[in-house]
């Protein structure tokens, strides 16, 4: 059966790029090849992220080795991409062209091609070899994140809810026990051990700067280890789509030299002091008599229940709403008023209390650091 | 042969139907079969993965009564025999035999269908009690949607043995119905030793 | 008895006699005509539109998603709407898109290619489409009335469940599911049957063109791979309508199973898609390098390792749950393990390009962006191997990065360069060269700008799903110039919609060949008759087209009056019977609506399941039921074994 040719061009513009004398044409294809690269020359400037939620910027041991094997597989990796790429474009650029007309080369079905072979198979073997390479680090960061020293470090039980984060500090004897929310204090250099917990869906506890993530799973319990090696504001979020509002469900681990961990820790453990002036006192009584007491505990008062963020020690927080606001006046006084408006879907009912009761329960909860 | 003759490949004396891996007919079965069969063991895999993962087994409710099972999978192998019958006969394109095991065939099927009844009511759980009750109901009950659904198929084709119209290959299909028939009964003998001796063990 | 016997006219190579085989082939004309359609070209055009049509879906959702993230704290798309997007367009593409489109080219080319009138199971053929449009319909009818999924296209439990996703939209989802899996399923026994079965005599399995050993791999990879997400759906569906227990923690239920069963089958399932296009690459290279590829066995093993490997990496979604540390090393192990395979397809190509004469055509150029971008993705799925890299970027948009450097590029540019290629074939005309090249590299810059910044933001913090961010966690920029790049592509498409519509109106003429191929669909009239073949070729070689003609070079004995084909050995294709294919049939279609009452049903209400099996039944069995005009047709022709 002969090969016709069949193609009729109508069109001899369409050869632009395809034309076996035009040198323009090659050189501009090339070029194009390569425009998808050029973000990179300006990633410095466009690329550039806060360092609060990075992986890249590791602030303790565990984010620090996962770095050290990021870069080390990108560069495997990275040095690949670019032998294969120029091998690829190589036999592009120095393959003679054809067009339709040109015979077919079937000699190649009867005899071997011995350079192609070897030359297949040495690829082959150095990609084996690059992979185990790759496979043997794996391995090792692995065991080290598994191998850090416990001894001596702080315990914290983390409960994910919809969509905020519940911490108990747990404590030998059970009175140095302490509740809190949303924000998290670590002592630097000290080993922190999380066990993650969930009462309602599959949540993702995140911090880059300081790990990997680990998943929340109701019905069961596990645990994370990690530490800081430098202080500093580490914000996380949720990893793991949990609903409505999973984008905003962030935290906030705030690593600081010992001596001031342990002065937060104290101030946690106790309870809510009581109000000295007006309008706080008001705000107080008015607080307790409203639902607002259905969901929240402050230690020291009657509001004890446990189904939204314990408020003992809100003021000292530095957000809102699991780090959907900064904890100021203005945002709280919004978030308390109509929650809905800030995080639709979230479990918090819009207050029923009036412009000057607002504010007095405001006032109230400025107190309670 | 003619110079001409030789050019071209003449295959109008061939059959026009064929038995076994030979016919697309045993491909498609075969594929069936292979879809339902990973149907069954990963609803197995997930029946002992619930198993690891639970401190007791069953986890609130005592183990199936044997009777209506064990009876079933008697049922279920001696229907093996028509089964076989029925194939041997379809080969050799012999209609009264045909007509003869499948009808004993779909006696077959009716009893165990019955007993099945019976064996539901014998879990001692339900569906909705636990996980336990869930993963033995569904794997139960994914069985008997191939017990429904080979006793439809084995009906109609013994409708049609009487009836016609037929042809050659309307014995293909009563061949590859007693595979398929041979599928559901191993099938069967595997999911049994799980639902009424995984607990026990 | 007394029959009339009915003439066999065998067909004998004269015009009148191809007429007559060209009637007995065509599906009858008119809206019944239509939906009775049996013809595998006719099937295929239609699933291959319809596929390419929630393609333009799924993209639309994903310009929205862009749109809303293009700036911090946007207020474009609310929250409720944005997770309803983003599971949408995951759904469109892995279920309604990117499996099924590799099966609708598979139904149009394979017999073309392997020297067959038609697929094997024609009817079923056709039910496997309706099923699937129906599936399709209805998920995006509901997210039309505000009931789309709204829990992500892996849907974990327990936020699927009941309690904490309310209302129908998940039942919806987990019903789509059962519609488009039976479809895949359904397909792949077709699939493996036509190629196992319906080859031209002396296509050996070692003559078989690489993209028809790709369909085969990829399709007994559904048999085993589907039937897990089946059975993960169902469970689903049991927990939230009659109160199962499966992936509810208490009473013994675990989320973590249904991660297991969905990823068993969503881990070979981006091999599903990816495999089909590396068939598309050894098809489009080795006619515009003008040469065979090299190595064909170890591109065929490597295929078949690939297949293989592929159901042992599922784990590697899981890495962030608490399972034993040594089963996740394993699952690193293979997830590095099965680059070998891909990287000996890629070593192949390389070697045949290199000493091939290169015919530098829109087709070649889709094909070689893969180089560029699956490359990228492939080695950012190394690092994603990695347990400790991957708790630092799973679940972030580093992940989604990679998905679509390995999906697009793996899958989606090599089917462009596919419908490029084959366009002629299919419509009879060829696309404007310019326009394809156009097409070509808006959619490459595209693309890179959309996608390549997502590596970044991952490393920078920012996870997926999530409807906005705020202000001061600098992905602004990065997030804006994704946007741009996403707005590119949808040009580039805009562009291919038009250069196909103006193309098939009016562009130009194609005769059997235009690329010069080797294989036997380019000896097929563009686009093909009915009966594809006038006469049925014997194979002689892997290339039949480029290879000399040998002695015998086609079949005869087969009628022309009559449905007939030859059917022929597994391994050999030499020649074993002759069977009658089944007249088009109103059946498909109506078993069709009948199952999709009985699924739909079961959304509501569990007793569905028993009377609305009564239709089915009864459609079953008139479908299977013998015509008595037929069956004496048949025995005419009749010769036992």
């Amino acid at each position: 059966m002969a090969i016709s040719l069949n193609y009729i061009s109508r069109d001899p513009a369409a050869s632009v790029f395809a034309s076996v004398s035009s040198d323009v044409g090659v050189g501009l294809r090339y070029l194009l090849y390569f425009a998808p690269a050029l973000p990179i020359l300006v990633l410095p400037h466009w690329a550039h992220a806060a360092s609060f939620q990075n992986a890249m910027q590791p602030a303790g041991i565990q984010a620090e080795k996962i770095l050290d094997l990021w870069w080390l597989t990108l560069g495997i990796c990275t040095v690949v991409f670019i032998a294969v790429l120029a091998a690829f474009l190589y036999a592009v650029w120095r393959a003679p062209r054809a067009n339709e007309q040109t015979g077919a080369d079937i000699s190649p079905l009867r005899s071997v091609e011995p350079l192609s072979k070897r030359a297949v198979l040495l690829a082959v073997a150095a990609s084996t070899v690059l992979l185990f390479v790759l496979l043997i680090a794996d391995v090792m960061t692995d065991r080290a994140l598994a191998q850090l020293p416990l001894g001596d470090g702080i315990h914290i039980e983390l409960t994910g809810h919809r969509w905020w984060w519940e911490a108990r500090y747990t404590a030998d004897p059970p009175s140095r026990m302490f509740n809190t929310a949303n924000e998290l204090h670590i002592p630097v250099g000290k080993p922190v051990v999380i066990s993650l917990k969930s009462s309602d869906v599959i949540h993702s506890f995140w911090v880059p700067n300081l790990h990997g993530k680990k998943d929340l799973i109701p019905g069961r319990t596990t645990t994370i280890t990690l530490r800081a090696d430098k202080p500093g504001i580490y914000r996380g979020q949720c990893a793991e789509f949990c609903g409505y509002q999973h984008a905003k469900m962030a935290l906030l681990v705030i690593a600081e030299p010992e001596a001031e961990y342990e002065a937060w820790a104290e101030q946690q453990r106790q309870s809510a002091a009581q109000p000295t002036t007006e309008p706080a006192i008001a705000g107080q009584q008015i607080f307790l008599g409203t639902t607002c007491i259905s969901c929240h505990t402050v230690q020291g008062t009657p509001a004890q229940a446990s189904l939204g963020p314990d408020l003992t020690h809100i003021a000292s927080r530095q957000t809102i709403a699991a780090g959907t606001l900064p904890n100021t006046r203005a945002h709280l006084t919004a978030w308390v008023k109509d929650p809905q408006k800030i995080k639709l879907m979230a479990n918090m009912p819009s207050s029923p209390l009036s412009g000057d009761e607002l504010q007095a329960v405001i006032a109230y909860l400025e107190t309670l650091k | 042969m003619t110079r001409k003759e030789k050019d071209l490949l003449d295959v109008s004396q061939l059959p026009s139907f064929a038995f076994g891996h030979r016919s697309p007919m045993w491909w498609g079965t075969m594929g069936m079969i292979a879809i339902e069969g990973t149907v069954f063991v990963l609803c197995i895999m997930s029946y002992f993965y619930l198993y690891s993962h639970s401190p007791s087994w069953p986890m609130t409710t005592p183990a199936p009564e044997l009777l209506w099972g064990t009876l079933n999978t008697l049922i279920l192998l001696a229907s093996a025999i028509p089964n076989q019958l029925t194939k041997k006969a379809a080969e050799r394109m012999d209609l009264a035999k045909v007509r003869l095991w499948l009808v004993v065939c779909m006696t077959f099927s009716i009893g165990f269908l019955l007993v099945r009844i019976f064996e539901f009511g014998a879990l001692n759980v339900r569906w909705d009690t636990d996980a336990y009750g869930s993963v033995v109901w569904m794997l139960l009950g994914l069985h008997t949607a191939h017990l429904v659904t080979d006793a439809l198929d084995s009906l109609v084709l013994t409708v049609l043995m009487f009836t016609g119209p037929l042809e050659g290959r309307r014995f293909v299909d009563v061949s590859e119905n007693s595979m398929y028939w041979y599928f559901v009964v191993g099938s069967w003998l595997i999911i049994y030793a799980v639902i009424y001796w995984g607990p026990r063990f | 008895m007394n029959i009339p016997v009915t003439e066999r006219i065998v067909h004998d190579g004269t015009p009148d006699s191809t007429e007559l085989l060209a009637q007995t082939w065509s599906d009858p004309p008119g809206l019944i005509g239509w939906l009775s359609a049996v013809n595998h070209k006719a099937i295929g055009r239609r699933f291959i539109i319809t596929t390419l049509g929630f393609f333009g879906a799924g993209g639309v959702l994903a310009a929205l998603m862009r749109m809303q993230l293009m700036r911090p704290e946007n207020d474009l798309i609310g929250m409720d709407l944005y997770n309803q997007l983003f599971s949408l367009h995951g759904t469109t593409m892995m279920f309604l898109f990117a499996v099924p489109v590799m099966q609708a080219v598979a139904i149009y080319l394979l017999p073309l290619m392997l020297g067959a009138r038609s697929v094997a199971f024609p009817r079923m053929n056709a039910f496997a489409y309706w099923i699937f449009l129906f599936g399709g319909l209805m998920i995006y009818i509901a997210f039309l009335f505000n009931t789309g999924p709204d829990a992500g296209w892996f849907a974990y439990a327990p936020l699927t469940e009941s309690e904490y996703s309310p209302g129908k939209r998940i039942d919806f989802w987990a019903q789509m599911i059962t519609f488009t899996e039976v479809s895949a399923l359904l397909e792949a026994i077709v699939i493996i049957t036509t190629i196992f079965k319906l080859r031209a005599p002396g296509m050996r399995l070692n003559r078989m063109p690489l993209y028809v050993w790709a369909m085969l791999v990829t399709s007994f990879m559904i048999l085993f791979a589907m039937p897990s997400v089946m059975l993960a759906s169902t469970g689903l569906i049991t927990d939230r309508l009659v109160n199962t227990h499966f992936y509810r923690p208490g009473d013994g239920g675990d989320p973590v199973l249904w991660q297991h069963l969905f990823w068993f089958f969503g881990h070979p399932e981006v091999y599903l898609i990816f495999i089909p296009g590396l068939g598309f690459l050894s098809a489009i290279i080795e006619t515009f390098s003008r040469r065979p590829i090299f190595g064909y066995p170890a591109m065929v093993l490597a295929l078949i390792a690939t297949a293989f490997l592929g159901f042992g990496l599922w784990v590697h979604h899981m890495f962030a749950v608490n399972l034993p540390d040594l089963g996740k090393t394993f699952f690193t192990a293979a997830s590095l393990l099965i680059a070998i395979p891909t990287a000996t397809q890629i070593f192949c190509w390389i070697a045949t390009l290199w000493k091939g004469r290169l015919n530098l055509r829109t087709p070649l150029l889709f094909v070689l962006a893969f180089f560029f971008i699956l490359l990228m993705g492939g080695l950012t799925g190394l690092m994603l191997a990695s347990v400790s890299l991957d708790l630092q970027v799973h679940d972030t948009y580093f992940v989604v990065a990679h998905l679509h450097y390995v999906l697009i590029g793996g899958a989606v540019f090599p089917l462009f360069g596919a419908i490029y290629y084959w366009f002629p074939k299919f419509t009879g005309r060829l696309m404007d060269e310019r326009l394809g090249k156009w097409n070509f590299w808006l959619f490459f810059i595209g693309f890179n700008v959309a996608f390549f910044p997502m590596h970044i933001l991952g490393l920078y913090g920012m996870p997926r799903r999530i409807y906005t961010y705020p202000e001061d966690m600098g992905w602004s920029a990065m997030n804006f110039t994704s946007t741009l790049g996403a707005v590119t592509i949808a040009v580039s498409m805009l562009l291919f919609v038009f250069n196909a519509i103006r193309s098939y109106r009016s562009g130009a003429m194609a005769e059997n060949n235009p690329w010069s191929g080797g294989t036997l669909e380019w000896a097929t009239d563009s686009p093909p008759s009915p009966h594809n073949f006038d006469v049925v070729p014997v194979v002689h070689g892997r290339y039949p087209l480029w290879e000399e003609q040998a002695k015998p070079e086609h079949v005869t004995g087969l009628a022309a009056n009559h449905r007939e084909q030859l059917i022929t050995s597994v391994i050999d294709a030499s020649p074993d019977h002759r069977s009658s294919f089944p007249e088009p049939s109103i059946w498909p279609f109506l078993s069709a609506i009948a199952v999709s009452i009985l699924f739909i049903g079961s959304i509501y209400t569990p007793w569905a399941v028993v009377w609305a099996s009564i239709p089915v039944a009864i459609a079953l069995t008139a479908w299977f039921w013998p015509r008595k005009k037929e069956t004496q047709h048949d025995l005419a022709l009749e010769k036992s074994p």
